[in-house]
């Protein structure tokens, strides 16, 4: 199964929603310990009657999705797909909120009609008035690899010439309170360009929303396809990840020029990179984007946007790069995520 | 194309604890509605909704977790459905065959978040941790693949009241495209304050009870249950020598997009849906010999449906019922409980009643079936699941 990435679009806490993917002049954090993203300009997307009921991540959502449809040029796709860790949580949190507020009486039911997952995709359709497949996922750091899984699966069973996916997820006070309380993020505020250099346990928490028109065809302004999207629950803790990457990498085509890791600047998460990329990928120059973009569960939709940059001008930004080895013709690219070492994902891209 | 097999059914719900329970409740009429007794609301005495008859300590014996695990009702009775779909589909090993999981749900662990939430919101430094960790959707299907090792593929779609449905959809067309031989799918939802309060303050819940496809209909009633199905390969079932209960031979997901709650008059993303899982199916809409319609009760979505059913087909409308009057509306698991349920009326040859019906809706021609029929032949029952932002799936199950 392969798709064309025939558009893209970001909006995420650097400038990529009006400049390019690449972060040529990165945009840095000081003493932070959570990135958010930029707004995009939503006046110049959206009916200001509709976007006024709207919440940060529908809007978000709702103009990457249609900023990535423009640069492929299409105007309804066969397909809506969107993935999300935790949906809407500030409109789930408003609700919640007022219930108690209220003693139950007198709510209004607009933040509950706007907390579930599919909010963002069915607002989508909604707007394009396209009654074509629309579907979401909400599974941790799967989410948006799974709605992937899906758009090229569509595309291979001869259902979909044009899917829309996306990943996305927001930054809400209460979510970073409560995710701090277990543990998540760096105690300490950090420099988040420096990320990496802290050494101390957790990492900084971000969001954002980036969207991908997939094509069965390549389109006029394409460089890179999807050649492969794979998923692995290690529900044993044990070693197992290894073989499954190992037996990856083993196979015909899949061995990469370029890695793109999410470290995350957590000790004990960037353990778990550091050891596979020994065993498995020595001397395969790697690359990261979670100092750029923070920790989210779809953040991989951002380091696809990131890939798909990289191929398309040939080249990895000084500030993503891991270490200097050397490098040609970047034909393929690994993006490689894990979670705790329990849950890990690979997205497969090629030029073309 | 593979063709896709059910091998197993596993299902919770008002109506019963297992499969046998909620066939026994299906042959009944026996409806699960009644009085609020798990949620501590002010709405107890004047909104009716159809609860799993058993707290949460009583699941969790039923699911064997011990009491130091701090489950979610939705995770809880989504192990036990689980369980028993795989039991009955005779599979000791997960690992023998690649297996995915795909489960489904539309609020996940908030029945436990509620008990953090409230303590929360006044000092954020309050409100104990252990009941926040299993918020998310995808949590309780982590549980799943953990309890019976599942490594290949595991996902949680939620797309409001089609979810569990769009969950079986991806199964089937996984195994169909042979990316994976076998796949549990389904999903799980426990009522929480939220939902009650989200689905009260819409004014759509009747206070007495639901009236699907009535004249007299004023709302839903809320339900909570879980349901999963175990689907697999034409493959995986001549080399085990299973006899399958059923197969899956149609799927149609289509968006109504004509607004975020309410269903477009004419039910064009139903009729889409439903035409679609026809087409996949390769048979005419006079080849379906019952419809379990999503039929919540709501004033808007039963005149939606039944337009659609009316538009795709015409003066030939089968046999129509909708369920619910017995289990309520189980939001994100309704899909997959409604899936058992076709696969139950396929199995016993029977067509189950659409209970609490006075008169006939006046704005449509057909009649929904009132009482049980028993002794007829159904080669192909169709199921619809609509959500929320007009996200509309139908899927066809067939006798093998």
């Amino acid at each position: 199964m392969e798709a064309y990435i025939n558009g893209v679009s970001a909006v995420s806490p650097q400038n990529t929603f009006s400049a390019g993917i690449l972060p040529d002049t990165p945009v840095g954090y000081r003493d932070v310990r959570f990135l958010k993203s930029a707004d995009p300009p939503w006046s110049e997307y959206l009916d200001p009657m509709v976007a006024r009921r709207m919440s940060r991540i529908i809007k978000s959502g709702s103009c990457a999705a249609l900023k990535a449809l423009g640069s492929a040029e299409i105007k309804t796709p066969d397909a809506i797909i969107t993935g999300t860790g935790f949906g809407c949580i500030e409109d789930t949190v408003r609700f919640l909120t007022t219930i108690y507020e209220n003693d139950e009486k007198l709510l209004n039911p607009t933040p509950f009609i706007q907390s579930t997952h599919n909010t963002v995709g069915s607002s989508i359709a909604l707007m394009l008035k396209c009654n074509n497949y629309n579907n979401t996922y909400g599974h941790r750091i799967f989410s948006f690899e799974n709605a992937l899984l899906d758009g090229l699966m569509l595309i291979s069973e001869g259902e979909a010439k044009n899917v829309l996916a996306g990943g996305l997820d927001e930054l809400t006070p209460e979510f970073f309170k409560i995710t701090d309380r277990l543990g998540f993020w760096k105690k300490e505020k950090v420099d988040s360009l420096r990320l990496r250099e802290y050494k101390t346990p957790g990492t900084i928490a971000g969001e954002g929303s980036t969207f991908f028109v997939l094509g069965k065809e390549k389109g006029l302004h394409c460089t890179t396809k999807i050649t492969s999207v794979q998923t692995f629950f290690n529900t044993s803790g044990k070693g197992e990840t290894e073989e499954w990457l190992k037996s990856f990498a083993d196979s015909a085509g899949n061995r990469p020029e370029v890695l793109l890791l999410g470290i995350n600047g957590d000790i004990s998460n960037d353990s778990v990179y550091g050891n596979l990329q020994k065993k498995i990928f020595s001397s395969i120059p790697a690359a990261y984007y979670k100092h750029l973009s923070g920790e989210y569960w779809t953040s991989a939709a951002f380091a696809l946007a990131l890939a798909d940059g990289i191929i398309r001008e040939q080249r990895i930004p000084e500030i993503m790069r891991l270490d200097d080895l050397q490098y040609g013709n970047i034909n393929r690219l690994l993006i490689y995520n894990q979670f705790h070492n329990r849950a890990h994902s690979l997205i497969m891209v090629s030029s073309c | 194309m593979q063709k896709v097999y059910i091998t197993g059914a596993g299902i919770v719900s008002a109506a019963g604890f297992n499969t046998g329970e909620n066939l026994a409740s299906l042959r009944s009429s026996s409806s699960g509605i009644g009085r609020i007794s798990f949620i501590d609301t002010i709405h107890a005495d004047d909104i009716p909704v159809a609860e799993v008859k058993a707290s949460n300590d009583s699941l969790r014996e039923m699911a064997g977790i011990s009491k130091k695990q701090h489950l979610s009702r939705t995770s809880l009775i989504s192990l036990i459905a689980a369980r028993e779909a795989i039991e009955s589909a005779g599979i000791e090993n997960t690992g023998e065959f690649p297996t995915g999981l795909i489960s489904a749900s539309t609020v996940g662990g908030m029945d436990n978040t509620e008990k953090f939430f409230k303590r929360f919101m006044h000092n954020n430094a309050a409100g104990r941790l252990r009941y926040v960790i299993n918020h998310d959707v995808g949590d309780h299907t982590e549980k799943i693949a953990e309890a019976f090792g599942i490594r290949d593929h595991v996902s949680t779609i939620s797309t409001a009241c089609s979810s569990s449905a769009n969950a079986i959809l991806l199964a089937a067309r996984m195994i169909s495209n042979g990316f994976l031989g076998r796949v549990i799918a389904g999903g799980t939802d426990a009522l929480t304050l939220f939902t009650i309060n989200g689905f009260n303050s819409l004014m759509i819940l009747d206070k007495r009870g639901c009236r699907p496809f009535d004249n007299d209909r004023n709302g839903l009633t809320l339900g909570e249950g879980a349901a999963y199905l175990v689907l697999e390969s034409e493959e995986i079932v001549s080399a085990t020598g299973k006899k399958p209960a059923g197969m899956i031979t149609g799927y149609g997901n289509a968006c109504d997009a004509y607004h975020q709650t309410a269903s477009s008059p004419e039910g064009e993303g139903a009729v889409i849906s439903m035409t679609r899982a026809l087409e996949k199916a390769g048979i005419g809409p006079e080849s379906i010999d019952y419809i379990n319609a999503h039929g919540t009760g709501t004033k808007n979505n039963d005149l939606s449906e039944g337009k659609a059913v009316e538009r795709v087909f015409g003066q030939r409308v089968p046999p129509v019922s909708s369920t619910k009057s017995l289990t309520g509306h189980t939001l994100g698991a309704a899909g997959a409980i409604e899936a058992v349920f076709s696969l139950l009326a396929i199995q016993n040859n029977s067509i189950w009643p659409n209970k609490e019906l006075s008169a006939k809706m006046t704005e449509l021609d057909f009649e929904p079936v009132s009482s049980l029929i028993t002794g007829v032949t159904l080669k192909n029952v169709l199921s619809n699941s609509f959500g929320f932002g007009g996200n509309n799936t139908s899927l066809i199950f067939s006798k093998c």
